[in-house]
């Protein structure tokens, strides 16, 4: 295969798309590519961001950085690092899920809306998502949002970009907001819970003002018990009043145990990496959006396909893991007619659609949305297939 | 005396007045429709008082489903909508038109599911945004986003608007703190975008309605995020004797990993107005203030300040007054909060609601200064100094035609300076038709070329909310 086109600048890279719209030739759009397929199988040519690199504004005061969009995610966090701030929402790293190899770069983080533990208590990558630049299917570069938190002038194209997985357009440049980093990080863990007491012991918890910053369970397997893990982030001294507190308020789950830092800054990777899902073990790899209500039913479909799963987000996020052999299409169907919203992060069937479709209506909205922004259906057909 | 232009209504539409009102009338009880003058009063302005149009009718509909044939209605008969919710739109995003029927959403007021386990509430969009927080409330929980407003707008009209508020610097605004709405597009079509789950997957619809301004449908319901009360909380009175000390402070605090959950910016003129009003015990011998408000229990509140003042300590600070009881505080949120009504009682006023990048606030309070002056005017400024959205109020006398337009100019000059150092029109308050004219000064024809067709997949012939947001000439359709 050749080399992907990997303009070197936002005005060659807009030169490059008119050329395409001209001769109607589909684009499908990389960043590191360290996501493999996720969001769907494109099929045009291959356009990288990976030449339009650099931070091209860091205020530390004002909790804001913009990059272009094929700047390493590495080199991002490493500058927030000098200043004691950090992306707050943080984000995966598909490499070890996936056996990709390659970098993350940032523009595609805000293209997958991809967000990591701290999801549940700070929210999404949208949610930190401030501004975009994009070249649009005319070839036209558009700017949305800007460098500023609170900004409602005009329709907020920013949010809809982010988790469009590069249907609508090509990201040149992302701002994100930032926080400081917690001064200290402090891991609790329930022991031996079943997943469905696990949702409630995190419903609890999360429901306490003692801010939670993240919340999960692991499943047993062969080698290991269950395990529900929680985390508290601040100053230290917050921190260990805030564990005396959630420790009596969740006496009747069990004693929690506190991990060691090292322990638990370890244990928040493989989690949010889903790093236990990794290795040929399993055929078919899902993450499962669900309201944490509805968390039980999805475990129960998932011990009767024999699935492994994790829990993220209180129960908001259920991985699942099927052997080969397991039927994964019709573990798909029973988990969104129980409400959840699966969606395949790796699969040996490539014929198995990524996302369950949206209804009628919605895909009919969102496909005139595409069509505002892409006319000619340039931009990475084939993902999101079935929304837009 | 109006600098703002309106379409000119349709006569074609007018004339079939009669027609309409009686179209409407086969749809919703008869309480439920508006037409007399007297009763259509309240709904010819919104907060925007300076301007106001009389509409044709308003419909006050009792369900989605009936909002859904409302606007099937109007569009099958071409009759422009206006979206309205408790009409508190300091923009004049809610101010109808002679040709246009109102849809108003406030008795769509109730509580739906309130889901402990999920963190969420589901209401109606009429329902009031302080309303939704008494009603979680019992449970310890409450609704982050808390503009001045709260206890008349509806969580429809934060929706629209995308508010946000003085607490928002933690918790973000309203498109942070909702899961998911239930739409009705022009053509009468409902449908439900995100959800109760985080994230759901696919193009994100939801977060391009949040902050659209009733441009792209009615929101009739929305799952709202809804989060832990703080065991304690407790503001604190910074007094500073320059604006330049106190704008250094707030950006130390946030460089020293501090990121408290409100930081609000009053100047001297906008302490004395509200001391005046609410006796909340501002002190009134400096030149700028911050109200600095920081949560959890007693211990970590102590902790928190103690870091906070020492910092604000390297920055000159002149006043430190800590809130010692339920009473004070509520009183210095009080005199915070009812800084636009109490401004009210001394002077008229505009409000501006730019955002600037927080390292820009001294030179742009100076030029704001220079500027109002410059018209002859005074200004107040309270502000949300943590995200740098600016409030100054430029106050002027009604009586005087010519101050009004002073003001609306000086406020213009205002605003494209916020464009001008990196920030934008408007922070919380929406467009409405009182930027609508500026928004070339921030975007250029590629960019509003692009919202214009994405404004067009969901209103092709622009009945919804038509002669706001964005400048009438250019447009396509």
């Amino acid at each position: 295969m050749n080399a992907p086109a990997a303009p070197q600048s936002e005005d060659e890279l807009a030169a490059l798309i008119d050329k395409a719209v001209s001769d109607r030739a589909p684009l499908s759009i990389v960043g590191g590519r360290t996501r493999g397929s996720i969001g769907g199988r494109g099929n045009g040519a291959p356009l990288s961001t990976r030449a339009l690199t650099g931070i091209t504004l860091y205020e530390p005061a004002e909790m804001v950085i913009s990059a272009r969009a094929g700047t390493p995610l590495a080199e991002i966090e490493s500058a927030l690092a000098t200043k004691g701030q950090m992306l707050p929402f943080e984000p995966m790293d598909h490499r070890a899920l996936l056996g990709t190899t390659g970098t993350p770069t940032i523009g595609a983080i805000a293209a997958g809306n991809i967000s990591g533990p701290r999801r549940v208590s700070i929210g999404a990558a949208r949610d930190h998502l401030i501004g975009v630049r994009l070249v649009n299917g005319y070839g036209d570069i558009i700017k949305s949002g800007g460098r500023v938190m609170k900004n409602v002038t005009g329709l907020d194209l920013v949010k809809l970009s982010a988790g469009a997985f590069g249907t609508l357009g090509v990201l040149t440049e992302v701002t994100f907001k930032v926080l400081p980093r917690p001064e200290t990080a402090m891991t609790l863990s329930l022991d031996g819970l079943s997943a469905q007491n696990a949702v409630s012991a995190m419903a609890e918890a999360l429901a306490t003002p003692f801010e939670i910053s993240a919340a999960a369970h692991v499943s047993a397997n062969a080698s290991a018990p269950s395990l529900t893990f929680l985390r508290l982030e601040g100053f230290s001294e917050s921190c260990t009043y805030r564990a005396e507190r959630l420790s009596k308020h969740l006496d009747n789950f069990g004693t929690l145990r506190l991990l060691e830092i090292d322990e638990g800054t370890a244990l928040w990777q493989r989690i949010r990496d889903a790093e236990d899902f990794a290795g040929s073990d399993f055929a078919t790899v899902l993450r499962v959006h669900v309201a944490p209500s509805k968390a039980g039913a999805i475990v129960d479909i998932a011990h009767a396909n024999k699935a492994s799963i994790m829990l993220d987000w209180g129960g908001g996020l259920i991985w699942l893991g099927l052997a080969q052999g397991a039927d994964a299409s019709e573990t798909i169907q029973r988990i969104s007619e129980a409400g959840g919203h699966p969606m395949i992060v790796k699969s040996a069937v490539v014929t198995l659609p990524v996302l369950t479709p949206a209804s009628p209506a919605i895909a009919a909205l969102a496909r005139k949305v595409k069509h505002a922004f892409d006319p000619h259906g340039i931009f990475n057909p084939g993902l999101l297939a079935g929304h837009i | 005396m109006s600098a703002i232009a309106f379409p000119a209504p349709d006569n074609t539409i007018i004339v079939r007045r009669d027609e309409i009102i009686a179209g409407l009338a086969r749809l919703v009880e008869p309480e439920c429709l508006v037409t007399g003058d007297d009763e259509m009063r309240p709904f010819e302005t919104d907060a925007l008082t300076a301007y106001r149009r009389m509409p044709l009718a308003v419909v006050l509909p009792r369900s989605t489903q009936e909002v859904s044939a409302v606007l099937r209605y109007c569009h099958d008969a071409g009759v422009n909508v206006i979206p309205r919710g408790a009409g508190t739109s300091l923009a004049g995003g809610a101010i109808p038109q002679e040709d246009a029927v109102v849809i108003g959403i406030s008795k769509l007021n109730k509580v739906l599911d309130f889901n402990i386990a999920n963190r969420t509430i589901t209401v109606e969009a009429g329902i009031t945004n302080l309303a939704v927080s008494a009603a979680v409330a019992p449970e310890g929980f409450f609704y982050a986003p808390d503009p001045s407003s709260q206890l008349a707008c509806t969580i429809g009209g934060n929706i629209g608007m995308n508010s946000g508020g003085a607490h928002c610097l933690k918790y973000g605004v309203t498109s942070n703190n909702v899961l998911g709405v239930k739409v009705v597009l022009i053509d009468g079509t409902i449908i439900d975008l995100g959800g109760d789950a985080m994230d759901v997957p696919g193009l994100n619809l939801l977060g391009l309605m949040i902050g659209s301004e009733g441009q792209l449908g009615i929101v009739t319901e929305a799952i709202l995020r809804i989060i832990p009360t703080a065991e304690g909380a407790r503001p604190v009175l910074f007094g500073f004797d320059s604006s330049e000390d106190a704008g250094a402070c707030v950006a130390a605090i946030i460089a020293a990993g501090i990121v408290p959950v409100a930081m609000e910016f009053m100047d001297k003129p906008a302490i004395e107005i509200c001391e005046a009003f609410a006796k909340a015990g501002y002190p009134l011998d400096v030149e700028a203030m911050l109200i600095i408000e920081v949560e959890g229990s007693e211990a970590e509140i102590d902790a928190s300040l103690a870091r906070i003042v020492a910092i604000a300590r390297q920055h000159g600070v002149r006043v430190v007054k800590e809130s010692k009881s339920a009473i004070e505080t509520a009183q210095i949120w009080k005199g915070r909060k009812s800084a636009f009504g109490a401004t009210g009682r001394v002077a008229d006023y505009i409000c501006m609601d730019g955002t600037i990048p927080t390292g820009q606030l001294p030179y742009v309070l100076k030029r704001m200064s220079e500027i109002v002056a410059g018209y002859g005017l005074r200004v107040a400024n309270v502000f949300h100094a943590g995200d740098g959205n600016l409030h100054p109020l430029i106050l002027f006398n009604a009586n005087d035609p010519t101050e009004q337009a002073k003001a609306e100019s000086a406020g213009n000059d205002i605003l494209k300076l916020c464009v001008e150092v990196g920030g934008c029109l408007t922070g919380e308050h929406g467009v409405g038709i009182e930027k609508r004219d500026l928004m070339g000064v921030q975007f250029n024809a590629a960019d509003l070329n692009q919202q214009l067709r994405v404004r067009a997949a969901f209103d092709a012939d622009w009945r919804l909310n038509p002669a706001k947001v964005f400048p009438l000439e250019g447009r396509t359709s």
